[in-house]
C-alpha cells in the first residue's frame, strides 16, 4: 500500500524519535506504543517511553524482491530488532554488506527515506537501523 | 451442541485460469458440492463465503451475495468472512457454528480468489494487508521476507537447512502430480529449488506458494439428518481457532506459530485423539519454512525435527504422516480465500477413498490447518471417516 498524508503525519511521534510506551505495572515496554498492556489488561498502567533506539539484530533477511515504492532500494537488509529496553521492531539495516549481516550484531537507529513514491507527492521518512560499533 | 458432517465437496482447478472470472470459478465448485452432496440446492438455508482481497485485486467485494446470486441460492442470507489466508477456513468454521447451534441444518461454504486479472505487484501488495500496514509493510516487509525471518531463526535454532526446507516443496509437488486440480502438476528436485531464484533469503521462488484462481465448496449438515441423507458423509470432530499478535516481531519465539498451537491442542482435546491418530493433514504451507513449523507446531514432530522429518520423507505418502497430499499451497495453488476450503476438499476426499493416486490406505482421521498473515490467525479442523 501506498501511504497517505494522514498515516504518516499521524505516527511521526514514534516513527521519528521511537516513542512506544512502557507498562508500570508489570515493566514491559511496547514499541510501537500500546493503548491496552496485554499481559495486565485493565491492571495496566501505559506511560510514554522513548527508546534509546540501540538494540541486536534478532533476525534478518535480505529481500530481493520488493513491495510497490521500494524497488529502489533493492536488496535491502530487513531485520527484526531486539531493542535494549526489551521489545522487538522491525526495520532495515542500511550501510551494510548484506553478506555480512548476523544474528547478535548491534545496531543503532538512524532516520532515514522510507520511500518517495506515495500519492501525495510525499518523502516518507523513518526509522531504519545501523551496524553500531 | 449439534453434530455436524460434510456431505458435499467440490473445487473448480487451481491455476492462472485468464478465461474463468470469479463468478465462474465459484459456481463450478458451488454446483460440483451440491451435485457431490446429492442436492437440488432448495435444502440450503445459508451460506458463508471466505474470500481474502477481492476488493483489492477485482474491485469487487460483496461476495457473499455475488456468490448466492450466482448459484441461485437467493434468497438465503449470505455472510463473508475474512481473516487473510484463513478466510476460507473461517468460513466454514462459521458454517460448522451455524449448525452446531441448531439454527440450521444445511449450509454451504465457498471459498474464492481470483488472483490473476492483477499484476504480479498488485498480487503481492493485496496480500501484504494480511501483517501490519504501520509497522512491519511500511518498513519494507513483504511476506516471503516475513517468513524468511522464521526460517533464519529456526535454522540457527535447530539447525534447519535449506536442503530440509526446500524437501517440503519437492513433497508437494510430487504430490500435486497426481491431483487434476493442482496449479503445477510436475515434479522438481532439492536442486531445483536451491538453484531457483532468491526472493527473500533464505527463501527462494520455489520455497514460495504461487498467485492463483481458484474456487472450493462444501456443504455441511446436521449429522443426524447426514446419516439419513447419505452413506458418503464425514464428521466434523473438531473446530478450534486462535489468534496472536498481529505483527510477527511482537511474538516471543519465531520458530513456531503460537496460535496453531493453541489451536491444535483445543482440536485434539475436542476430537478426544492425539496427533499420532491423524493419518492424513493439510497444512498451510505458504512457504516451506511454514510447513516445517506447521509439522512440529501440530505436534506430529518434535519442535525443531520438523525440518529433519520432512528431508528424511515421513510426510511423504507412505510415511509417517501424508501431509499435502493435494500438493499444497506450494503445489496445489493458493488462491487466498479457497485454499482454507480446498484443505476439506481434500481431506474429505482422502477419508472417502476418492483421492485417486493419492489415496492414503485406511485413514480414519483427517486435518486441516490454515494460517492468516504470519499466524496471527491459526485455524484447525479435524474430519473422521464415516
Ligand atoms: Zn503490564
Amino acid at each position: 500500500m501506498k501511504p497517505g498524508l494522514p498515516l504518516l503525519w499521524r505516527r511521526t511521534k514514534e516513527r521519528y524519535n521511537l516513542i512506544g510506551s512502557k507498562c508500570e505495572s508489570c515493566g514491559t515496554h511496547y514499541m510501537p506504543g500500546r493503548a491496552v498492556c496485554p499481559k495486565c489488561r485493565r491492571k495496566g498502567k501505559l506511560v510514554e517511553h522513548k527508546f534509546s533506539g540501540k538494540g541486536r539484530i534478532y533476525s534478518y533477511t535480505v529481500v530481493r524482491v520488493a513491495p510497490e515504492g521500494y524497488e529502489y532500494f533493492v536488496p535491502y537488509v530487513l531485520a527484526i530488532i531486539n531493542l535494549d529496553e526489551g521489545a522487538k521492531i522491525t526495520g532495515q539495516i542500511v550501510d551494510a554488506d548484506p553478506d555480512k549481516i548476523e544474528v547478535g550484531q548491534k545496531v543503532e537507529m538512524v532516520f532515514r527515506k522510507i520511500h518517495e513514491d506515495n500519492p501525495e507527492g510525499l518523502i516518507t521518512y523513518g526509522f531504519k537501523f545501523k551496524l553500531a560499533d | 451442541m449439534k453434530k455436524v458432517a460434510v456431505v458435499g465437496v467440490g473445487m473448480s482447478k487451481f491455476g492462472e485460469l485468464w478465461d474463468y472470472n470469479l463468478r465462474d470459478l465459484v459456481v463450478q465448485a458451488g454446483v460440483e458440492a451440491i451435485r457431490d452432496a446429492n442436492l437440488e440446492g432448495s435444502e440450503i438455508q445459508a451460506l458463508y463465503g471466505g474470500t481474502m482481497a477481492s476488493g483489492r485485486l477485482i474491485g469487487q467485494e460483496h461476495i457473499s451475495a455475488l456468490i448466492a446470486d450466482a448459484m441461485g441460492l437467493n434468497p438465503i442470507p449470505a455472510t463473508r468472512v475474512e481473516g487473510a489466508c484463513a478466510s476460507g477456513s473461517l468460513a466454514f468454521r462459521n458454517a460448522y457454528f451455524a449448525i452446531a447451534s441448531g439454527a440450521y441444518d444445511t449450509v454451504v461454504v465457498g471459498g474464492v480468489e481470483k488472483m490473476t486479472d492483477a499484476s504480479t505487484a498488485e498480487a503481492v501488495t493485496a496480500l501484504g494487508g494480511a501483517g501490519d500496514q504501520e509497522w512491519e509493510l511500511l518498513q519494507g516487509a513483504t511476506f516471503p521476507g516475513l517468513y524468511a525471518l522464521m526460517a533464519r531463526r529456526h535454522m540457527l535454532e535447530y539447525g534447519t537447512t535449506e536442503e530440509m526446507l526446500a524437501a517440503a516443496s519437492v513433497k508437494n509437488h510430487a504430490n500435486a502430480v497426481h491431483n487434476k486440480y493442482a496449479q503445477f502438476r510436475r515434479e522438481i528436485t532439492i536442486d531445483d529449488v536451491l538453484n531457483s531464484k532468491k526472493v527473500a533469503d533464505p527463501l527462494k521462488v520455489l520455497d514460495c506458494s504461487p498467485i492463483t484462481d481458484g474456487a472450493a465448496a462444501v456443504i455441511l449438515m446436521d449429522l443426524d439428518k447426514a446419516k439419513q441423507h447419505t452413506d458418503n458423509y464425514v464428521e466434523i470432530v473438531a473446530s478450534a481457532q486462535a489468534s496472536d499478535t498481529l505483527a510477527l516481531h511482537d511474538r516471543e519465539s519465531l520458530t513456531e506459530i503460537r496460535a496453531t498451537k493453541i489451536a491444535a491442542s483445543e482440536a485434539y482435546k475436542q476430537a478426544g485423539i492425539g496427533p499420532e491418530k491423524i493419518g492424513v493433514a493439510e497444512v498451510h504451507d505458504c512457504f516451506t519454512i511454514a510447513e516445517v513449523m506447521a509439522v512440529e507446531d501440530l505436534g506430529f514432530f518434535k519442535k525443531g525435527e520438523g525440518g529433519k522429518a520432512t528431508l528424511d520423507g515421513e510426510t511423504k505418502i507412505g510415511g509417517k504422516i501424508a501431509v499435502n497430499t493435494s500438493g499444497g499451497l506450494k503445489a496445489c495453488g493458493h488462491p487466498v480465500g479457497a485454499t482454507g476450503v480446498k484443505q476439506i476438499v481434500e481431506v474429505a476426499w482422502q477419508l472417502r477413498g476418492q483421492a485417486e493416486g493419492r489415496q492414503i490406505d485406511g485413514v480414519e482421521y483427517g486435518l486441516t490447518h490454515n494460517v492468516g498473515g504470519s499466524g496471527a490467525t491459526a485455524v484447525v479442523h479435524i474430519l473422521k471417516r464415516r
